[in-house]
């Protein structure tokens, strides 16, 4: 049964079963056996007037391991490559956050740097099945995203530098990636900014498909917009869930649910925590599924693009991850418990995906090793590269302000106005 | 002023309004006992106090004598400080709010992160374990619902200071301090008003992006039902936060991150708890008499660097510490202009319509006639912030740039360099 039924919720879900043998099970189960409570203060629960809930997914709920059965005669559920890809994609993610972490304390990066580290299932579950031309809208924890989406580790890394090969020329920075060639669209500093913007360019798709009639016969551009458990309350994202379903828009709103905005713990800041529901509350189906488990970010996320590019719509995709660092490099990161931190530590994607491959038998531990060997090569290069980077020349701080280079606006040529040899400024000069 | 070049050859005296000022240039070899000489036997050391007013980067005056008359009451140099207490402009937020919550029960603290994170940037340590959740309130993260509940609790007289975790967030939440703030006593005609207070850092900090540095006092200053302050030192943060908790009309309060480590020696007086400083008010942080040097926030300490470094060259700036933007204290401002005749202003926020236009127009309605050299203006480069470090330098104004403006307006050498 897919994932997508699971939900109960009167709309059908049209797409192909996956017969992979996971048995479905309600997203949230209240269970003793489950995992410990993840979060208790005793500031929660006179408020909210109930039990303290525990947030838990199928894979604790069922007690399974990752994957469906343990037993390695079953069948892998991806093939070799498709492990090999993803278990690069994930490594590379990791390793360049970790080096990130290694040049801030260098001083070779500073202001704002948000870290990825543990949530790499939920970027390579989504994003390794789009296409170049679908979008990926981000926030400020948008390193793997953009390594995901295909920018250069080296591009990435010298934007971080602030040099001028980084993919913004150094003037984004950390929390602005943008990539025009790979439809990375950022990068938002501001929560619940780049939901509507996501929203947009998914209009976008639709629109060029409707009203200018470009025909695709693989379907729209699919746009997938991420952002976190502290989003969903923000009113932005809200509206857009109502928007993206009344005009049937080709999005997959992605929550990654790693249950801390900061220090505020998504139980403290939200009436129900179950974010999934808020799908169905605007007729779009909405799916919670473990975000440490590749695989069934992965199976779920076949399934939401594929409805999103069918033009059947949104859907809201509730991952529950957990980033192992602190909110950024400068959050001293007191407020989360230590069990709390080891339970997910203990269910790290990486040595869950590496364990399952071995298991199936897709390589041996030698070409992982090698995987990771690679990786490591391309992130030092990348940050030789940055540290070798010339630092943006002067004159470009004055640079880019406007698409039209010195904002005297359109001719009756129809060409930019300076273009124009006769053209005399007549003003101060730069 | 005559110089004494023959015998007294290291000492300059001045006449000023029958106060004689003896400052010591260079070190004298010469004996004290050798000055009675002078016919002018009658050597006051006072010292002017307002030059006093200087906070921590003093001028060299080291070799000022023993005799130095401290008084009281005032910001103390430095090296002199033995009864005065130095405290960050986080620990005087701090306390003010402290004081301030626990002299209403009316008054509460919400935003994000300012309970059991101690604040987003630790202006609100403590404050959970003594006033409890719901007087300190960490909120979701929605700044337009959160401060809508603000405005809605000051129409029925509670009292709430908003945190906006910067002043960015604020614009998601602008709507709601502008039309349900600002407005509101006018819309009722005085039905309603509403004591709120919205604060947290704005401007830029250090390399953190455009969608993170940009400075709002142009933009709340504009909107007539709003005051809008903006402290330098810990006793401006001090008194301005309790004046804005006690005022009973929507108060914009502009802090700025790199500030909130920076101490600055007040005295006891800024350390009681009834210490408050008047709204509308600017201070003038230094004396002189060729240039005067309008700031606010961050750029109060530039400004008093780079007046160090023009008085080595002979220009004597004198410094206004702006602390309110709305109301702006014109008649402080006319007043400087008409004693040194010349302008420059400084803010780290764009150029157009910038808090500078405004004091440069109302320079030039009030004072015209005065002035001897066209103002002045110096503001943070027209772009968004850039996130590379050389260029985000060049994005601010730095020390430089207001030392090489202010020999413009002393000596209009140097040709004018307009913005693109």
């Amino acid at each position: 049964m897919s994932a997508f039924s699971a939900v109960r919720i009167p709309f059908p879900a049209v797409v192909a079963a996956r017969s992979a043998g996971e048995k479905p099970s309600s997203p949230f189960l209240c269970s003793p056996a489950a995992a410990p409570v993840i979060h208790s203060s005793p500031l929660r629960s006179p408020r909210l007037g109930r039990p303290p809930l525990a947030v838990t997914s199928d894979v604790l709920s069922s007690q399974k391991p990752l994957g469906s059965n343990s037993s390695p005669s079953c069948q892998a559920v991806i093939s070799r490559d498709e492990a090999l890809e993803l278990y690069e994609d994930m490594v590379l993610g990791r390793f360049f956050e970790d080096m990130c972490a290694q040049m801030y304390y260098r001083g070779k990066m500073f202001g704002f740097v948000h870290l990825y580290n543990g949530q790499e299932a939920v970027s390579t579950g989504f994003i390794k099945l789009l296409e170049t031309r679908d979008s990926v809208v981000s926030t400020y924890r948008d390193h793997v995203h953009a390594l995901s989406k295909g920018v250069p580790a080296r591009a990435v890394m010298a934007e971080l530098f602030g040099k001028a090969t980084g993919c913004c020329r150094g003037q984004g920075g950390s929390m602005h990636m943008f990539s025009e060639p790979h439809n990375l669209l950022g990068g938002f500093a501001f929560i619940g900014e780049g939901i509507p913007v996501a929203t947009g360019a998914a209009f976008s798709s639709k629109y060029r498909y409707e009203v200018l009639k470009e025909s695709n016969r693989d379907g729209l551009d699919v746009t997938v917009a991420f952002f976190g458990d502290g989003t969903c309350n923000n009113g932005q994202f809200l509206e857009c869930l109502n928007m993206a379903q009344l005009w049937k828009l080709p999005i997959v709103f992605v929550v990654e649910n790693n249950l801390w905005a900061i220090g505020m713990s998504h139980l403290r800041a939200t009436s129900d925590p179950e974010i999934w529901k808020k799908g169905p509350a605007f007729g779009m189906p909405g799916v919670h599924v473990d975000g440490m488990d590749v695989l069934k970010v992965r199976e779920v996320a076949v399934e939401a693009i594929a409805r999103a590019r069918n033009g059947e719509g949104p859907s809201l995709v509730e991952c529950e991850t957990y980033r192992f660092r602190g909110h950024s490099l400068a959050d001293p990161d007191e407020l989360r418990k230590a069990d709390e931190k080891s339970h997910y530590a203990a269910r790290d994607p990486i040595v869950g995906l590496k364990k399952y491959i071995l298991e199936k038998n897709l390589a041996s531990e030698s070409e992982l090793k090698a995987i990771e060997k690679k990786i490591d090569d391309i992130i030092e290069e990348a940050v030789e590269f940055a540290d070798s980077s010339p630092p943006p020349p002067r004159s470009q701080l004055l640079e880019n302000v406007f698409a039209d280079p010195k904002g005297f606006g359109i001719g009756p040529d129809g060409k930019y106005r300076c273009e124009d040899p006769k053209f005399t400024e007549g003003t101060a000069q730069v | 002023m005559c110089h004494l070049k023959n015998i007294f050859h290291y000492i300059n005296i001045e006449l000023k309004g029958g106060v004689f000022f003896v400052v010591v240039t260079k070190p004298s070899p010469l004996p004290l006992l050798s000055l009675p000489i002078f016919p002018l036997a009658v050597l006051d050391f006072e010292i002017d106090r307002k030059m006093l007013g200087v906070a921590r980067r003093k001028l060299g005056f080291g070799l000022f004598s023993a005799t130095r008359v401290l008084p009281a009451g005032s910001v103390l140099p430095r090296k002199y400080s033995t009864a005065a207490k130095e405290i960050t402009v986080r620990e005087a937020l701090n306390s003010a709010l402290d004081e301030e919550m626990s002299a209403d029960p009316k008054v509460f603290l919400m935003g994000e992160e300012v309970g059991e994170y101690q604040g987003a940037y630790k202006i609100s340590k403590g404050l959970l374990e003594k006033y409890g959740p719901d007087r300190v309130l960490d909120t979701p993260i929605t700044e337009a619902g959160f401060t809508g509940i603000g405005v809605g609790a000051a129409y029925y007289g509670l009292r709430p200071v908003v945190e906006f975790m910067t002043f960015n967030f604020s614009m998601q939440a602008i709507d709601h301090i502008i039309n349900s703030a600002a407005k509101s006593n006018y819309m009722s005609a005085g039905q309603i008003s509403v004591p709120i207070v919205f604060r947290g850092p704005n401007g830029a900090a250090a390399g953190v992006g455009a969608q993170h540095s940009q400075c709002y006092a142009a933009w709340y200053a504009h909107v007539p039902g709003l005051k809008v302050l903006s402290p330098y030192s810990s006793e401006d943060a001090r008194g301005l936060l309790k004046a804005a908790i006690r005022d009973p009309d929507p108060v914009v309060f502009l802090e700025n991150e790199l500030l909130y480590g920076e101490s600055f020696p007040v005295s006891a007086e800024v350390l009681d708890s009834s210490f408050c400083l008047p709204i509308g008010k600017a201070k003038i942080e230094r004396e002189g008499k060729h240039v005067t040097i309008t700031a606010f926030s961050k750029m109060v300490g530039y400004a008093l660097q780079a007046a160090e470094i023009l008085s080595k060259e002979g220009i004597d700036a004198e410094v206004i510490n702006l602390r309110s933007i709305r109301p702006l204290d014109r008649a402080t401002i006319n007043a400087s202009v008409r004693k040194t005749n010349r302008l420059v202003t400084v803010e780290e926020g764009f150029p157009q319509h910038g808090v500078g236009a405004e004091i440069c127009m109302s320079v030039m309605e009030e004072s015209f006639e005065y002035l001897d050299a066209p103002v002045e203006r110096i503001a943070g480069a027209d772009v968004p912030m850039p996130y590379a470090a050389n260029l985000e330098r060049m994005a601010v104004p730095q020390v430089d740039d207001i030392v090489r403006a202010t020999k413009r307006a002393c000596y209009r050498s140097v040709p004018m360099a307009a913005a693109a």
